[in-house]
C-alpha cells in the first residue's frame, strides 16, 4: 500500500516531460500571454473545444465566426510561421495575405512585445491540441463582405504602435498600462466606438478612453478611477479593483453581463502582481464628468421610508417583498455576496437594459480560484409582472443617492420577449 | 457482473458536513478523491429565494430531511422489547441529499468544553466511587483541548461563527462565557442581534446569578469569506431556520463554506443517488479494498479505493461497519465488543411562558438566535451534582429557531382542535417565549446499537436497531434543572405558563422532537476493548477506514455536536494528510 501513495506524490511532479525545461517554460508563459489576451472567450464555441473557433459575434455589420487557432495544419493555423502569426496578431492580416475584421482586437495586439508574441507563438504551436475543425465561414453583406476594404480602415483608424512605456511612471503603472491597453484589450467595451466603429481611444493620451459605453444594450462602466470616492469604479480601493477581476465580485459588485467571461477565462488567472498592476494603472486615469447623483443624505431618507413601510410606492413594496432580503433597505447588501444598488452602474446607467435584464432572468457570480463560490441571485420572470418590473427599475434607479431615468413597461416587455425568444432556442 | 469504477485514493461515503471537510481537505493535498452521496445534488439554486420560506413543505413534510423508507431504523426501550421501524420521524430528523444535515441544522456552533472532553476523568476525581449508575459507561475523549482548539478555530472560520467569546487566551471576557475552554481566537464575527425574549432571559438569568451570553451561531452576523474563499452572507433574520435550508446564504453549510471551492479541485469527483451497502474487505480483514454502492439505476458498482472515509450519519457509519464486519459488534450481555457501544441521546424540556401584552416578533428571528448559559455544566466548581446525585448539565436557554406560525404554542386551556383552536392560533402567535434546557446524555450498558433480526431495507440488508431508554442520572438531572427553569420563569412573570419536563418515570418517546444530536456507537477511545475508532477516528481492526462524526462520541455533552464534528473531520484529515498517506497503518499502536 505505502508504494501506491508514493506514486501518487511523484504524479505530480510529471507533466508532459516530451519538452525540454525552457520550451515548457516558454509555453507555460505562452499560455499565461493567452490567459491575459483571453484568446479561448472568442475562440471557443459555447461547449466547443478550446481555441477550435466557431463563435458567433454579432456585431453591426453582422455575424463574424471566430477562426480554428489551434496548431491543426489545415483548419486552424499549424501552417503559420512566427512571423506570419504574429502579423494576424497584431496586424490583422491572415497567413493568405486577407484582413481580418476587427472582432479581433488587433489593434491593441499590436502593443504586444516580441518578447511575449514569441511565448505566445510557442503556446500554440506546441501547448494547444490540435483540432481538426473547420469553423462556419464569415459572410457579411457588402460592402464589408470585401476584406481588402479593410486597408482603408487600417490606415485610419487602427492604432498599430507598439507599447510604450511612460519614463515618468513606476514600473507597475507601466506594465498595468501594458495589459489594459494592450494584451487585455479593455478598450473593446469600455471605449466608445466612433461612426467607423473603431475604438475612439486606444491609449491613456485621449480623455475618451475606457470612459464606458454600452454593449448590446447594457451600459458599459467607465474604468476611470482616479479618485476615492464617488460612485462606480472611481470609489473602489486598488484592492477593490483586484478583488473584482480576481474574484469576480468585491465589497460592492458583482460581475455580471459579457465581464462574467472575461473573469472567467482570463482575469481570475492573472498573476496579483499583474492584477495590481492594472489596478494601479487604472488609477491614473482621470474619471470622466460623473453620472447625476443625489446628496448622501438622500441615502438615508430611502433606507428610513422603507424601514417604516407606510404608504409605500409599487416599486417600493415590490423591493421590499424581493430584493431587500438581500440588498438590504439602505441598498448596500453584504460585502462580496450582495452587490451594493446605490450607486451601481448597472443600476444608474442610462441604459436600464442590464438592470432590467438582472432582475428578469437573475445572475450569478463565476466559480473563480480566489472566488470559489457561486453565489446566485434568482430571476424574477416568473414572480412579477412587467408592471411591478418597471415600478421597481424605476425605484432602484432613483432610490438612495441614485438619480436615473423611469423605465417603462413597455422596456421591460420588449426584454422579457428578447429573453424568451432566446431561452427557447 | 457489478461495474467497476476507476480506482481513487480515498472514497468519501457521504456528503454532508463531514464529508465535504474529509474531501476538500484531502483533494487540497492532491489526493484523488471521489464522495458517494445516497440523495440527489442540491445547491444553492435550489433554496434560492423566496422558495424555502414554506412551513408545510420543510417543517411539516420535512421536505429536506431523509426519507423514512430510505433511512428508517428501528427502535426499543431495552433487550426485552421488540423494536419497531421509525415510519415517520419524531424525536430526531436525518438529512440527506448533498449538504445532508448540515442544511437543515439550526446552526449553533458552539464547542464542548476541556472537562467534556475528559469526562471519565472528572467523574473519578469528583464523584465517591460508586456514588453514579453502576451500568454507566463514562469514556474520556482520546483527544486533548488543546488538540482540538486549533481545529475549533478553523472550523469556526470556515462557519463564520458569530457570537462573544468568554475566554480568549486565559482571560475571561464579559458577556461570554465564562466556563468554555481557553480560545485562541475571538469568534471570528459579533454576535446576532438580541430579539425580545434573549433580553429578558439575559436580565433574568443575570440577576439569578448566572452567566448568559447570546448562543454562538453559524447564521453569519455579517458578510463573511472564510478560508476556503467561499462567502456567507449577512443573516436577515427571515424566521425560516431550523429545518429549512437557507434563502440566503446566511446559515453555513457544506453548499455555502464548502462544496463550490471543492468542486473546483480536478482530483475531486462526486455521484449522487449512490447508495452504499457495504465497505469491502481484502481477504486478512485488516484492510478495505473499497466500497460498493447501488447507482441511480438500481446496478451495483464497486469503488476501489485507498482509504474508505464513513462520513454518513451517525447512524449509518454503525451500521456500514456492522454490515461490513469491521470490529467487534457490541454485546450488551457481556459487555464486549466496541460497534454499537454507547449510543447516546439528548433530552430537553421547558416552560412556555405567555405575555397577553408582549409582541416577540418570531417570524424575525435567526436560527440561532438565542441567550444561554452553561454555569450548570460538568466543571470543576459545580458542585450540585454531588449533592444531589447525577453527572452532567445542560445549556439553559431562550432561543427562537424559526418564526414557524403552525404549531404555535397555545396557553393552558385552549382547544387543541377546530375553531377555538384557530382563534388561539390568531390570537397567542407571538406572544409566547420559551426557557428551555438541552442536556447532556451520558452512556450506559444497556443502551447501544446493533442489527435488527427482523426488519430490512430495500437492498435486503438489516436496519440498525437503537435499544435506548433514559436512566436515573438522566431523570434526576432534568429534576433539578426543572427547579432552576421555573425559577427563572417566576422571575420573568408571564401572564401564565405551561410546562414539559421529563418526569422521574418517564421512558424515551421518539414522537415529540428533541434535536438531531445522536451520537456513539462507533467511539473512540484509547482502548480498542472499548472503542472501535481511535483518536485520529481511524478503524482499530482495518486501519485504512476511518468513521468520522457524531459515532464518535462516547457521550453527548451539552453543547451542540457540530463544532466538534468539524473539529474532529479536521484533525483525523490533517493526520491522514500528514502521516497515514506517507506510511498507511495503524496511527495509534493499542
Amino acid at each position: 500500500m505505502k508504494s501506491i501513495f508514493a506514486s501518487f506524490a511523484a504524479l505530480a511532479c510529471l507533466t508532459g516531460s516530451a519538452f525540454a525545461q525552457d520550451d515548457q517554460d516558454l509555453i507555460a508563459r505562452g499560455a499565461y500571454i493567452s490567459r491575459l489576451g483571453d484568446c479561448v472567450a472568442c475562440h471557443t464555441a459555447p461547449g466547443g473545444t478550446p481555441y477550435a473557433g466557431g463563435r458567433a459575434i454579432i456585431s453591426d455589420l453582422g455575424t463574424i465566426f471566430s477562426t480554428n487557432i489551434t496548431p491543426d495544419p489545415r483548419s486552424g493555423i499549424g501552417s503559420y510561421t512566427q512571423a506570419q502569426f504574429s502579423d494576424a496578431v497584431r496586424h490583422g492580416l491572415r497567413a493568405d495575405g486577407a484582413h481580418l475584421y476587427p472582432a479581433m482586437p488587433y489593434p491593441s495586439y499590436s502593443k504586444i512585445t516580441d518578447e511575449d508574441m514569441h511565448a505566445l507563438y510557442a503556446y500554440f504551436m506546441k501547448g494547444v491540441e490540435p483540432a481538426a475543425q473547420a469553423s462556419p465561414q464569415t459572410d457579411l453583406g457588402f460592402p464589408f463582405n470585401q476584406r481588402w476594404g479593410m486597408v482603408f480602415w487600417n490606415a485610419v483608424f487602427s492604432s498599430s504602435t507598439s507599447f510604450a512605456p511612460q519614463t515618468a511612471a513606476s514600473d507597475a503603472i507601466n506594465r498595468g498600462a501594458y495589459l489594459v491597453e494592450g494584451l487585455g484589450h479593455c478598450g473593446s467595451c469600455h471605449t466608445k466606438r466612433g461612426f467607423g466603429m473603431q475604438e475612439k481611444a486606444y491609449d491613456a493620451k485621449s480623455d475618451a478612453f475606457l470612459a464606458g459605453g454600452e454593449l448590446n444594450g447594457w451600459p458599459v462602466p467607465s474604468l476611470r478611477a482616479k479618485a476615492a470616492t464617488g460612485p462606480g469604479i472611481a470609489g473602489w480601493s486598488e484592492q477593490d479593483i483586484v478583488d473584482y477581476l480576481a474574484e469576480g465580485r468585491n465589497r460592492f459588485a458583482a460581475v455580471g453581463g459579457e465581464m462574467k467571461d472575461v473573469v472567467a477565462h482570463s482575469s481570475s488567472y492573472m498573476s496579483d502582481q499583474d492584477l495590481h498592476a492594472i489596478a494601479a494603472y487604472l488609477k491614473t486615469l482621470t474619471p470622466s464628468a460623473p453620472e447625476n447623483a443625489k446628496p448622501a443624505s438622500a441615502a438615508a431618507e430611502t433606507a428610513s421610508r422603507l424601514t417604516a413601510a407606510k404608504n409605500l410606492t409599487l416599486g417600493e413594496r415590490v423591493y421590499i417583498d424581493n430584493c431587500g432580503a438581500c440588498h438590504f433597505v439602505d441598498g448596500r447588501g453584504g460585502q462580496k455576496i450582495f452587490p451594493t444598488l446605490d450607486g451601481a452602474s448597472i443600476v444608474t446607467g442610462k441604459s436600464p437594459v442590464g438592470l432590467i435584464t438582472t432582475i428578469l432572468a437573475g445572475a450569478s457570480t463565476p466559480s473563480t480560484p480566489k472566488g470559489p463560490s457561486v453565489n446566485l441571485m434568482p430571476g424574477f420572470a416568473n414572480r412579477l409582472s412587467n408592471e411591478e418590473i418597471a415600478a421597481l427599475a424605476t425605484f432602484v434607479r432613483g432610490a438612495w443617492t441614485n438619480d436615473a431615468d423611469a423605465v417603462s413597461d413597455k422596456q421591460v416587455g420588449e426584454i422579457r420577449t428578447h429573453l424568451e425568444a432566446g431561452s427557447s432556442h | 457482473m457489478a461495474i467497476i469504477n476507476d480506482e481513487v485514493d480515498a472514497v468519501v461515503v457521504g456528503l454532508g458536513w463531514s464529508g465535504s471537510i474529509m474531501s476538500i481537505e484531502l483533494a487540497r493535498a492532491g489526493l484523488k478523491v471521489r464522495a458517494l452521496e445516497r440523495g440527489s445534488d442540491q445547491t444553492s439554486k435550489d433554496f434560492a429565494y423566496p422558495m424555502p420560506a414554506d412551513q408545510y413543505g420543510y417543517d411539516v413534510r420535512n421536505k429536506i430531511f431523509a426519507k423514512p423508507k430510505d433511512a428508517a431504523m428501528t427502535v426499543r426501550h431495552t433487550v426485552d422489547d421488540t423494536a419497531l421501524p421509525t415510519r415517520k420521524w419524531g424525536s430526531f430528523g436525518p438529512g440527506s441529499n448533498v449538504g445532508g444535515a448540515g442544511l437543515h441544522w439550526t446552526a449553533v456552533l458552539i464547542r464542548p468544553t476541556p472537562t467534556d472532553l475528559k469526562l471519565k476523568t472528572y467523574a473519578d476525581e469528583t464523584y465517591a466511587p460508586r456514588q453514579l449508575q453502576e451500568d454507566m459507561q463514562l469514556q474520556d475523549f482520546p483527544v486533548t483541548w488543546e488538540e482540538m482548539e486549533p481545529h475549533f478555530d478553523y472550523f469556526e472560520k470556515v462557519c463564520g461563527q458569530s457570537g462573544k467569546a468568554g475566554n480568549v487566551k486565559g482571560e475571561i471576557l464579559p458577556g461570554g462565557d465564562p466556563f468554555e475552554g481557553p480560545r485562541s481566537n475571538p469568534m471570528p464575527l459579533p454576535a446576532l442581534e438580541d430579539t425580545l425574549n434573549c433580553s429578558m432571559f439575559k436580565e433574568a438569568a443575570t440577576k439569578l446569578g448566572y452567566h448568559p451570553f447570546p448562543n454562538p451561531s453559524a447564521n453569519a452576523s455579517q458578510a463573511w469569506t472564510n478560508p476556503y474563499g467561499q462567502q456567507i452572507a449577512p443573516c436577515n433574520y427571515c424566521g425560516f431556520c431550523s429545518k429549512y435550508p437557507c434563502l440566503n446564504y446566511s446559515k453555513a453549510s457544506p453548499q455555502t463554506t464548502i462544496l463550490d471551492a471543492l468542486k473546483r479541485h480536478p482530483n475531486f469527483s462526486y455521484r449522487t443517488n449512490a447508495e452504499v451497502v457495504r465497505v469491502d474487505l481484502h481477504d486478512d480483514k485488516k484492510t478495505a479494498r473499497g466500497v460498493t454502492y447501488y447507482n441511480e439505476n438500481g446496478e451495483e458498482v464497486f469503488q476501489p479505493a485507498k482509504i474508505v472515509l464513513l462520513c454518513s450519519f451517525q447512524f449509518q457509519n454503525v451500521r456500514l461497519m456492522l454490515l461490513s464486519g469491521i470490529g467487534t459488534p457490541y454485546d450488551p450481555m457481556t459487555g464486549e465488543g466496541v460497534v454499537g457501544r454507547n449510543y447516546a441521546f439528548l433530552s430537553n424540556g421547558n416552560a412556555t411562558l405567555f405575555y397577553k401584552d408582549k409582541n416577540f416578533n418570531p417570524f424575525a428571528t435567526a436560527g440561532a438566535t438565542g441567550q444561554m448559559f452553561n454555569d450548570i455544566s460538568p466543571r470543576p466548581g459545580f458542585e450540585d451534582g454531588v449533592k444531589y446525585g447525577f453527572i452532567g448539565g445542560a445549556k439553559i436557554h431562550s432561543s427562537q429557531a424559526t418564526g414557524n406560525p403552525i404549531g404555535t404554542s397555545l396557553p393552558k386551556g385552549t382547544p387543541n382542535w377546530g375553531a377555538g383552536w384557530k382563534k388561539g392560533m390568531k390570537d397567542w402567535y407571538g406572544h409566547s417565549m420559551k426557557v428551555s434546557i438541552t442536556t447532556t446524555c451520558m452512556s450506559y450498558r444497556g443502551n447501544y446499537m446493533d442489527l435488527d433480526p427482523t426488519y430490512r431495507d430495500k437492498y435486503g440488508n438489516p436496519l440498525a436497531r437503537i435499544t435506548f431508554d433514559w436512566k436515573e442520572n438522566e431523570l434526576k438531572l432534568q429534576q433539578y434543572l426543572r427547579d432552576i427553569v421555573l425559577n427563572i420563569t417566576k422571575e420573568l412573570q408571564p401572564d401564565s405558563f405551561t410546562e414539559s419536563f421529563l418526569k422521574m418515570d418517564s421512558h424515551y418517546d421518539l414522537r415529540p422532537y428533541v434535536s438531531t444530536h445522536n451520537v456513539g456507537g462507533a467511539v473512540m477511545g484509547d482502548d480498542p476493548k472499548t472503542s472501535a475508532i481511535n483518536k485520529y477516528l481511524q478503524s482499530w481492526d482495518v486501519h485504512n477506514v476511518f468513521a468520522v462524526g457524531g459515532n464518535a462520541f462516547p457521550q453527548n455533552f451539552q453543547a451542540n455536536p457540530t463544532d466538534m464534528i468539524g473539529a474532529l473531520s479536521l484533525f483525523s484529515a490533517e493526520k491522514i494528510v500528514g502521516e497515514y498517506i506517507k506510511n498507511p497503518g495503524a496511527l495509534v499502536q493499542a
